[in-house]
């Protein structure tokens, strides 16, 4: 295995990735063109979808460790996936953004520990919970969480970031940062429960 | 389903990093197939890591990256789609039929569908395990235990978090009282001795990212032959 092993980077810990203030409403929406793909495999609309994601989706497996060379491997089939995947895709249910993160992530845990990445499933069990969305919630929620994530505190920021940037457990972030077990749980719900109160109320 | 106990938010969003060791995703992917509740909150999770995808500075791909992806799809074209669409439900149809009721996949993909299908390792009398083979972290377990009516679990903490979801049956500790579908997602802060309190067996899956730690002595003198 090419990648470093987690944890040999400690300079890491530190080091905040620069989260652009983008203007999502310049952007067109990439929930709506992934739609398009849905009912049409269109290989213009490919492209453009292609184009925004493919580099993100390779930083953030170079983020996670992976070397340059597996980075783009796996991008690659990971943005393979998507063409494949896209008639499974539901903009009700999952933000392009966030559809694609879980595949690269799904991807990135399936060759570092050469298992397959327990995921749900959703057929057996039909009950939906009682608050349905309107079609275009997951898109109002995306752009109030991009504000609201600038605003955390660094201390709760730092935990979200090594949680998904270096895909470290709880108990790694304990030791790492010398805090009790206890404070990385508190600190992570206090910032994924501020994220999600600012997503009610608008913030 | 009623589900009463659920999971930790701190817990929903390390899943949705995907920065669990594979037998706490385990036993969290498990909990959320059962849980509505779950699955709405974990959504929530996950949009936190699209708009973090979102926020990265873009790495340098280039157009050959596209060309080749491209070349691949056109030697799929819709036939891809078409087949992909036709296996998908004979595959799920397949899953069902294999695949006891009430067993969530991604646990049923270990046991052969089925909790019957479990070889059962005796630690004490009326208290079994079976090792899955997920990989743990720091000494932890990711295991299946089963306990009969009016046994107890040892008393015991934890260095490090522990998720228990139950499966068939039911348990009562200091928490509270636990039946199918609910998960007891603890750390190092509780100390707790589950009972069996029904009158079938109860099954549980679990998992640990640290080895317990027995209260009593028996407990301790276990612990080695067991592993736990
Ligand atoms: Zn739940």
């Amino acid at each position: 295995m090419e990648n470093k092993p987690p944890g040999e980077d400690v300079e890491n810990v530190v080091a905040m990735p620069t989260v652009t203030d983008h203007k999502t409403s310049a952007d067109p929406d990439w929930s709506a063109l992934l739609t398009r793909l849905t009912e049409h495999k269109d290989k213009a609309v490919y492209v453009r979808l292609f184009r925004h994601f493919a580099p993100r989706v390779k930083a953030y497996l170079i983020r996670l460790g992976l070397v340059e060379s597996v980075a783009e491997e796996l991008m690659q089939e990971t943005m393979l996936t998507v063409w494949r995947k896209a008639h499974l895709y539901n903009s009700q249910k999952a933000a392009a953004s966030t559809w694609i993160f879980t595949l690269a992530r799904n991807k990135s845990i399936d060759l570092m520990r050469k298992q397959k990445y327990p995921e749900c499933d959703l057929e057996q069990w039909e009950e939906e919970p009682d608050d349905q969305h309107d079609p275009c919630e997951q898109r109002i929620i995306a752009e109030r969480m991009n504000q609201a994530i600038n605003t955390l505190p660094e201390n709760q920021a730092q935990v979200i970031y090594m949680s998904f940037f270096e895909g470290r457990s709880h108990s790694d972030i304990s030791s790492r940062l010398g805090i009790p077990l206890g404070s990385v749980k508190s600190r992570i719900r206090l910032a994924s429960e501020k994220l999600k109160w600012m997503w009610r109320e608008g913030v | 389903m009623n589900i009463k106990h659920h999971l930790d938010e701190a817990t929903l969003v390390s899943y949705a990093a995907g920065a669990m060791s594979q037998a706490m995703a385990l036993v969290t992917a498990c909990h959320i197939s059962m849980c509505p509740t779950c699955r709405e909150r974990l959504a929530h999770s996950e949009a936190m890591g699209g708009i973090l995808l979102e926020s990265l500075s873009p790495a340098d791909v280039s157009e050959d990256a596209l060309q080749t992806l491209l070349d691949c799809i056109d030697e799929e074209p819709d036939l891809g789609a078409e087949l992909l669409d036709c296996t998908h439900p004979n595959e799920t149809e397949s899953r069902t039929h294999t695949y006891d009721k009430g067993i969530p996949h991604a646990l049923g993909d270990y046991i052969g569908g089925s909790l019957d299908n479990v070889e059962w390792k005796r630690i004490v009398p009326g208290v079994y395990f079976h090792d899955l083979p997920c990989k743990s972290e720091r000494g932890g377990v990711s295991r299946l235990l089963r306990i009969a009516p009016g046994k107890a679990m040892l008393p015991h903490s934890h260095d490090g978090n522990e998720l228990t979801l139950i499966l068939q049956g039911s348990f009562s500790d200091e928490i509270g009282r636990f039946t199918v579908g609910d998960i007891a997602d603890l750390d190092n802060e509780v100390e707790h001795q589950p009972l069996v309190d029904s009158d079938v067996d109860c099954i549980c899956l679990i998992a640990t990212d640290a080895p317990l730690k027995f209260s009593t002595l028996l407990g301790k003198i276990v612990q080695p032959m067991t592993g736990f």
